[in-house]
């Protein structure tokens, strides 16, 4: 049950990432460009996602624990400091130069088109590159 | 408001999978975070790998079952792929989290650190947008 819950559960968010619209770089660079021809329709997107996870993750965490696992594993850290600037703020710009995040670039790797695949690739360097250049403390 | 059913209806889908994870397996969606536990071959990674496999497997579904046409390729060059693909790797890991991991289930969580990093690659990512077709004229 429990494995075949991370399948669906993965299956569902591919879904939603494909229905959104988030695997379409035209589309996420479109609502970027808010001082063009602004697409609005990523901001239901994340108005949507929001809004569940803001309702039933406070239900959730009131568990004593999940339902196929021992125990919640959910970041204790609070910390905010230069490392999550700076990383979210590399992170935006490699976002609004292609256009993919991590989710809809995996997602989006099963159109087959090269350039996914590049992206992909070269995502997984700089994941290694940072894993190993500044480790997490 | 009809065109915005259906972006409406894929948000709705990433926060109840986003809930269904953390109700089964205790864990958070963020897939920076999902994607490095999967390579970094920590314990207890199957679920990770499947969860991965069904990211794929989704849009799959989705196409085939709705009839909606594929996105079409970028027209950005292969180098705009490989700086955004690095950046948006080193980014992440650095930042520890991604749009899912900080901004679905971060402020899902009432996180003001995943809210503040939400809030920064919104801000650079319009930017860079901004500066890219506005300042550089670019695609």
């Amino acid at each position: 049950m429990k494995n075949l819950a991370a399948l669906l559960c993965g299956l569902v968010f591919g879904v939603g990432l494909a229905a959104s619209g988030m695997t379409d770089t035209a589309k996420v660079l479109g609502f970027l460009d808010i001082a063009g021809d602004w697409v609005p329709d990523l901001a239901f997107v994340m108005g949507g996602a929001v809004l569940v996870t803001l309702l039933t993750f406070p239900l959730i965490l009131k568990r004593t624990r999940p339902l196929f696992a021992e125990q919640f594993h959910v970041p204790t850290i609070t910390l905010i400091d230069k490392r999550l600037i700076g990383g979210a703020a590399v992170f935006g710009i490699g976002w609004g130069i292609y256009g993919y995040c991590p989710g809809p670039a995996l997602s989006a790797l099963v159109y087959l088109q090269p350039n996914t695949f590049i992206f992909v690739g070269s995502m997984l360097a700089g994941i290694l590159l940072a894993a190993k250049i500044r480790p997490a403390s | 408001m009809g065109d915005y059913l259906i972006p409406l209806t894929g948000g709705l889908l990433i926060g109840l999978s986003a809930a269904a994870l953390l109700l089964t397996q205790g864990r958070i969606a963020g897939i920076a975070g999902i994607l490095y536990g999967a390579i970094s071959g920590q314990a207890d990674n199957l679920w990770r790998w499947l969860f991965l496999a069904g990211l794929l497997i989704g849009p799959i579904l989705y196409h085939s079952l709705s009839g909606a046409p594929m996105p079409a390729a970028s027209n950005l060059s292969f180098a705009y792929a490989i700086a955004g693909g690095l950046l948006v790797g080193i980014g992440t890991r650095i930042g520890s989290g991604c749009t899912s991991g900080h901004g679905v289930c971060g402020i899902g969580r009432r996180s003001v650190r995943s809210l503040v990093a939400t809030c920064t690659f919104m801000a650079t990512g319009i930017t860079t947008v901004f500066v890219i077709r506005h300042l550089l004229g670019g695609v």
